[in-house]
Formats: C-alpha cells, structure tokens, sequence
C-alpha cells in the first residue's frame, strides 16, 4: 500500500522538481536553439510517458493488492493491445528522432561563409590559429611542434607565415558571424565545449575534427574540457570572448603572425 | 488470438542421463566444485567481494564531489583511479559476473530441468580464472603508481601516457591482463550457459517453454560471446603499445614538449571496438535483469506474464539490434558526422521493443493479485528506474540532442540509473526471492523491507538530480565540479545532498550483507516452494537441491512456466512438471 502513494510520490515530485528548481541550462549565446527545441519536445515526451506508466502500476497496485480470496485473471496474450502500444511508441519514437535528425543535418552542414578557427588542445591548456589576410591556414603537423612552434605549423608553407597564433591565451569571436572550429590536439583526446553554445566535439591526435556554430550574444564564457585528459583534465580551462565587430578588430590587430613569432629577436629588439 | 495447444503434450524426445563428478574431499566439494551451484555461490560471493570496493570508492569519489577541498587526500589522481575502478568494477566484476556466472551458473540447470551445466569441468575453470582477473585488478591497488585513472572506458593515448595516474606505471597494464583474464574464463562459462540451454533441457521443456529468466540470461551469453571479443583484441593491442611500443591506437604525439617515438595508430579506431563490445555489454546486464524480473512480477501477482511470445521475441530483437548501435556512444568523439543519422535511428528503433516489454510488465500487475513481498518491492522499483534511465536515453541517442549533454553529469546520472540501479534492484529482488532455495531459510523480513525503502528512494535521490546537474553544462570526470562557472552555489548544495544520499543507500547494503549471514542461521525455514511458484527450480526433492538437482529421475514438463491462476484449476499455480489437464490453461504456442 505504501508502495502505491510512494509511486505517485515519485511522479509528482520528478515533475515538481523539473519545473520549480533553479537548476537549469545556462542562457544560450549562439544559434544552436535548435537544439534545446528537440531537447524541450523529448522532455515532453519522455515526460508524459514516464507519468502514465508509473501512474498506471500505482493504480495497479492499490487496486490489485491482494486481499483474502482475490484471484489474479488469466490472459496470456492480448495481440490487438501490444499492436496498439507498439505503433503509438513507434509514433512517439518518430515525433523525437525526424527533428533530432533534422537538427543534426543542419550541425553538420557548414555555411559556406562560416570563417575558419583552428583550436589545439594539449595538456592542459588551449591555443588558437586565425587565418590571416590569405583567408587560409597553413598546413601543421604534430611532428613539427617544438617551443619555437607550439602549433606545428608547417614553415615551408606559404599561407601558414600569416596565420594569427594565440598560444595559451583567451580566444575573441565576433559576433553574429558563423564561425567552423576546426579541432586538433598535440597528445591525447580534449573536447572543446563552451556550454552556452550547446555544441562540443573531441580532438583527436592526427585528425583534424569540427563544428560550428554563430555566437549570438557578446560577453565572456568559459571553455571547458569534455574528454577526459589526464589528471589536469578539470583545470583545463579558457576563455572565449564575442566582441563586437570593432572590438573583434582591435584584438585582432594586437596578435602576432606565426612569422613574427618565428623570428622572435628581430621584433623584440628595437625597444 | 491464441494458439491454443493442449496443455499436457510432452514432446518424445529423450533427455540423455549425463554422467556427473562425484566429489570425495571437501576440497572437491566446496572449493574445486564442478557443481554449478557451488561454482554459482563462489561467482557471487566474489562479485559482491569486488563490488563492496566498488562501493567504498563511491563513496570517496562522493566525499570529494559533494565536499570539494575538504578532504586532502583525495588527489585529483587518487580521484580518477577511484571513478576507473569503480565503473570498471561494477559493469564487469560485479554486474555481469553476477548475473551470468552467479544467476546463470544457479538458475539455467535448473530451470531447464539438467542436472548440471553440460561441461561442469570447464565450468569450474571459468570461475577460477575469473577470481584471478579479480585478484590482478585488486593488485594494481597495491602497484606502484597505483592502479589506473583512465576512466573506465580506457581511451588512448591518454590510458598509457604518463599525464594519467597508472598510465606509465603498473595500473594499466594490471587493467588489461585482468580484462583479457576476465573475457577467457567468461567464454568458458558463457559457452557452458549456450549448450546447457540448447542441449541440456529436459523432456517437454520447448525453448518457448523456458522462463523469461532463462530466456534473458541465455541471450546475454550469447551477445557477450560476440561481444568481449572487441574488448579483448582492443586490450591486447593497448597492452602491445604500452609494454612494446607499437602504435595501434597511437598517433605521433607531443607529450609535455617531448615527441614520443609513436606514429599512425588510430585512437578512434579504439573507441569503436570498445563500444561494439561496450554497448552490447549494456544489454548483457539488461537482459538477464528483464528475464529475472519477468518472472518475479509474474510470480508474485499470481498473474502469467502479459505477451510471453512477444516478450521473447523483444529480447532477442533488442540482442540484436544492440550490435548496431555502439557508435550512439562516439556522436561527439570526431568520427565521419553521417554516422550520426544511421546509429541515432537504429538506437530510437530499440526503444521499441524495450517499450514492449516495459508495457508487459506493467499488464502484468493489470488484474493480478498482487503480493508486495520484498522481491515484487524491488521489481516495482526496477520498473520505475528503469523507465525513467530508458527515456533519458533517449535524449542521449538522439544524436543532436546528445551534443550539449555528452560528457555531462546528465549521462552519469541517465546511466546509472538504468544500467547500475535497475539491474541491481533485480539482483536485490532476485537474491530475496531466490535466498530460500540457496539456503533453505527466508532472508528476514524487516530488514529486507528497510533495505528496500532506503535504497530505492535513495537511489532515486542521488540520480534524478544529478540529470539537472548536467544539463546546466557541468561535465563529467571533474575532480572538482566547482571549476566550472555554470556550477552555481545552490547546485553545490545540490550535490552535497546527493552525496548525503550516497552515504544512506550504502549503509543500507551494509543492513542486506548483515541479513544474508544472519538468516543463513536464523531466517525462517522457508521449504521447498515459499512462493508457490511454477518453474522447476522450486519443484526439486531438496532444498537447497543435491549435486544432480533432481533426484532420481529428471522432470518432466507440461506446461509453460506461467500457470498462474488458471480458471477451475485448485490452487493459483500449477508447477510445469505437473501432468494432467487442469481449468482452462491456455499455453501460448
């Protein structure tokens, strides 16, 4: 009996708590509100199917505790109910994987204007490479990395002398353009999430992986690291800023090329 | 429509007496057993050893989660070899060996009606080398470096370089040989559970005869024969680039400003041999738990179960189906983006049949006459987690809806729910319903009652939250979840009661290892059939059943195992081995 009113319990408090804690998803920044449309339809779903079925046993089981002299029915089969129930959750099914897979074709599909970043995840910190005037990044190479060149970019290409080099320092967006994060690591797997933008991907040691998204609101928001990387795994942390255009501009003016950080003496030796 | 078969044919086919070990020395009776019940009991009691570790670590892993900076010597090493050794524990150590070596070593001669498992010698094997991939894991405890903190899914590079606890030391290495071990004596006992139940059923007990918990087990084997394959050449490999050099699963790598002399392995290639056996793994714990509790439902609402052929054919639809899903685990890890369409389909199309058989149970109690014993609290209890950790995954297999929640705290939450606390609320209702036969006596009441409050509302409390922690963004794996700046201070609050809540639950195990040892001695006599139950295992000549099982002559069946409450029949249950007509039974054929 008390099993009966603790299972209603459970319902009504599961949905109590989902809509009246503060508990929550950070406000989203970028485009991908796609996503928490799907994510809010499957809790509608799941949510209703998880309220009848444990309503429903707790029906069952007040009404059907055994009391002196009851006997249980016999009904081995009943084929029209189970054709019943299994074509209505093939509905449900449906209603929660054709815009799950109407999403995905649009997170996977880049927009041709989307600029490109390149992130490189190493033990435990981020670094970042911008295009430069050519709009293109030179090739890179795990083998090539040394103190001198943290990336590994490749010297003896030619649209690698002007790519913007951010090592181990905070990334700048401007906002409102779509952006592709193009995702490399040097030593093990790291996953570059912010999770305002909803989206992540893993890096992989010699693959080059990616994502997009478009920032949609300016502000600072912490990078976090999603793939276990070793005991620094929590402290990896960075910063990603969405400026404005002017701002994003200004930043931008103040980076070094990876040539100019090749040749470190001649830069720093006219103060 | 049912097929209706008379209830009394017993099929002609003769059941060959087999020829048993007869042991002379308590050595060969108790400890080298090829008794499948001995060897059952030694599966268990070392499972529930090794769980109990599992247990201890959870709770450091909580003190530390719940109570961040409180406690120095939790390391953040020290942490991430908690959380590997306690997940590795408990899917491999502890869940599957319990319910394929423990309930499957106990129940499938038994309840097939033979006298043993077919190759009784091999079977014995299989638990001894299972005890030894045991003791080489709970050696890398006392390794130097310590054991492994490459999580329990043991991802490369990471698993075997030096920024992982265990990883240039001995953890890993310990890891891996333990695992090879582990899938070598499982063959043998999975190979024993497949013939026993194809070769060794007694007369009249047709396949669609068999009890769900037969049913259930049988598949898993048969999914864990094809699956621990991956894991094995996936851990023979990593062992090879570790201990030799080679690089299947490394590429060329800048480790701390150093360049390794690695170069062209695949770390992806690793994470998909690992779920090919990873996510049938899901339903090698699943499945026996869907049989077990099949039964118990049925068993204690005096009710056949709803849809037997239906429920069949569910679980041997979802054994399949769950060999082309493994990459819904990979959506985010970098693989091809067009994988994505493919597994989120074939991982929402088995939620199909899984529904089937949630919508059974629940027409079970329908009209039954519902017995609340302390095994029929678990199954209700079963149910409820195990729906509410089912439609959670649907959020995580559908691909796009997986990308913000993957490595969060929501997939802790979503799989320990439906694979860590449903299966075992089947294994609690399962040892409480199936204790009397072991031994003899009944587990005590009261205690069975408070373990059972405690441990499912416990549960439920550690886990139901936990999935809101994720989806305000806080990953998974953090040694400190306060890092992050979408923690906030209430959502710490939040996890020191979850915490609180895991330190109850595990007091409350503490309470049902006490009544196990207690009732050996002073649980109630229970006789042969305390639930007046259908199924051979409860029709023995004793209790608990001699080497042999069943006397003189092996049993006979008539019937399938859920006569419960047959219209016109004397009493609410009639036993498969009993002969003759009885009321209106309408076996499903």
């Amino acid at each position: 009996m008390a099993i009966a009113l603790v299972l209603v319990l459970v319902v009504v408090g599961s949905v109590l708590f989902h809509f009246l804690s503060p508990w929550w998803w950070t406000p989203i920044a970028s485009n991908w509100d796609y996503i928490d449309n799907t994510i809010i339809i499957t809790f509608w779903i799941t949510g209703v199917v998880f309220a009848a079925v444990v309503l429903f046993m707790a029906y069952c089981v007040f009404r059907f505790r055994h009391r002196e002299g009851n006997q249980a029915a016999y009904e081995p089969e009943n084929k029209r109910l189970e054709w019943w129930l299994t074509i209505v959750t093939a509905i449900g099914v449906t209603a929660m994987l054709v815009p799950g897979l109407f999403v995905w074709n649009q997170f996977v599909s880049v927009p041709s204007d989307a600029t490109v970043v390149e992130v490189v995840g190493q033990q435990w910190q981020w670094s970042f490479r911008l295009p430069g005037k050519d709009g293109k990044l030179g090739m890179s190479d795990t083998r090539n990395v040394s103190p001198e060149n943290p990336l590994g970019v490749n010297a003896s290409d030619a649209n690698g002398q002007d790519d913007v080099v951010v090592e181990a320092a905070d990334l700048h967006l401007p906002v409102g353009k779509p952006v592709k994060m193009l995702l490399r690591s040097i030593d093990v797997l790291h996953d570059f999430y912010v999770p305002e933008f909803r989206a992540k991907m893993d890096m992989i040691p010699g693959s080059v992986t990616y994502f997009w998204f478009t920032p949609t609101k300016t502000g600072t928001f912490q990078v976090l690291c999603a793939e276990l990387c070793g005991q620094g795994h929590p402290l990896m942390n960075g910063v990603v800023m969405v400026d404005t255009p002017e701002d994003y501009l200004a930043w931008l003016g103040e980076q070094q090329t990876f040539a100019q950080l090749s040749a470190p003496q001649q830069v720093g030796s006219a103060e | 429509m049912v097929d209706v078969t008379p209830a009394d044919a017993v099929p002609p086919a003769e059941v060959a007496e087999m020829e048993l070990y007869h042991p002379h020395s308590w050595w060969t009776k108790y400890v080298f057993s090829q008794d499948a019940k001995v060897i059952a009991i030694q599966y268990s009691a070392t499972a529930t050893a090794i769980g109990l570790v599992a247990l201890v670590l959870s709770w450091l892993m909580r003190l530390q989660l719940g109570f961040p900076g409180t406690f120095d010597f939790i390391s953040p090493e020290a942490y991430y070899q908690f959380i590997t050794m306690h997940g590795m524990i408990m899917v491999i150590y502890l869940l599957t060996a319990l319910f394929l070596g423990g309930f499957g070593n106990y129940l499938i001669p038994l309840m097939v009606g033979a006298r043993d498992m077919v190759f009784p010698y091999v079977n014995m094997l299989s638990y001894w080398i299972y005890l030894l991939a045991v003791l080489v894991l709970a050696s890398s405890f006392f390794a130097p470096g310590g054991p492994t903190g490459a999580g329990w899914t043991l991802y490369p590079p990471q698993a075997i370089m030096s920024g992982t606890p265990g990883g240039q030391d001995w953890g890993i290495i310990l890891m891996l040989v333990s695992l090879i071990l582990f899938i070598i004596g499982f063959t043998m006992g999975g190979l024993n559970y497949v013939v026993t139940v194809l070769q060794a059923r007694t007369r009249g007990m047709t396949l669609m005869r068999l009890p769900l918990t037969v049913w259930g087990i049988f598949t898993a084997t048969i999914m864990a024969l094809l699956a621990f394959p991956a894991l094995f050449v996936a851990c023979v490999m990593m062992l090879f680039d570790r201990a030799l050099g080679t690089s299947f699963f490394m590429p060329a790598i800048v480790e701390m400003g150093e360049q390794l002399q690695h170069g062209g392995g695949s770390p992806i290639l690793f994470q998909h041999l690992f779920w090919f056996f990873g996510h049938p793994e899901v339903y090698i714990v699943a499945l026996p738990a869907f049989g077990i509790v099949s039964d118990l439902i049925s068993t204690h609402a005096r009710k056949n179960i709803f849809g037997y052929r239906m429920m069949v054919w569910a679980i041997v639809g979802i054994g399949a189906l769950s060999f082309v899903v493994w990459a819904h685990h990979m959506y985010v890890s970098g693989m091809h983006p067009y994988f994505g369409f493919f597994f989120a389909t074939t991982t929402l199309i088995i939620a199909v049949p899984t529904a089937i058989k949630v919508y059974n149970w629940v027409l079970t109690l329908w009209r039954g006459d519902i017995h609340l014993t302390v095994p029929m609290l678990f199954a209700l209890a079963f149910i409820v987690t195990f729906v509410n950790g089912g439609l959670t995954g649907l959020f995580l297999g559908n691909v796009v809806v997986d990308v913000p929640l993957s490595d969060t705290m929501f997939v802790v939450a979503h799989f320990h729910m439906v694979m860590g606390v449903a299966p075992i609320l089947v294994i609690f209702g399962a040892i409480y319903h199936w204790y009397p036969k072991v031994t003899g006596r009944m587990l005590n009441e009261a205690m069975g009652q408070f373990h059972f409050w405690v441990t499912f509302l416990g549960a439920y409390l550690i886990f139901f939250p936990m999935h809101y922690i994720g989806l305000m963004g806080v990953p998974r794996r953090y040694h400190e979840l306060t890092a992050t700046t979408v923690m906030t201070e209430s959502a710490n609050d939040l996890n020191a009661f979850i915490s609180i809540m895991a330190f109850l639950v595990g007091f409350a195990q503490i309470v049902f290892l006490f009544n196990l040892i207690w009732s050996i001695r002073h649980g109630r006599e229970a006789g042969g059939n305390p639930w007046r139950a259908t199924t051979l295992e409860w029709q023995t000549p004793e209790t608990p059943p001699a080497h042999g099982n069943f006397g003189k002559e092996l049993p006979i069946v008539y019937r399938w195992a859920y006569d419960y409450s047959v219209p016109g029949a004397k009493e609410d249950f009639i036993p498969q081995n009993m002969p003759g007509s009885f009321g209106t039974s309408r076996e499903p054929a």
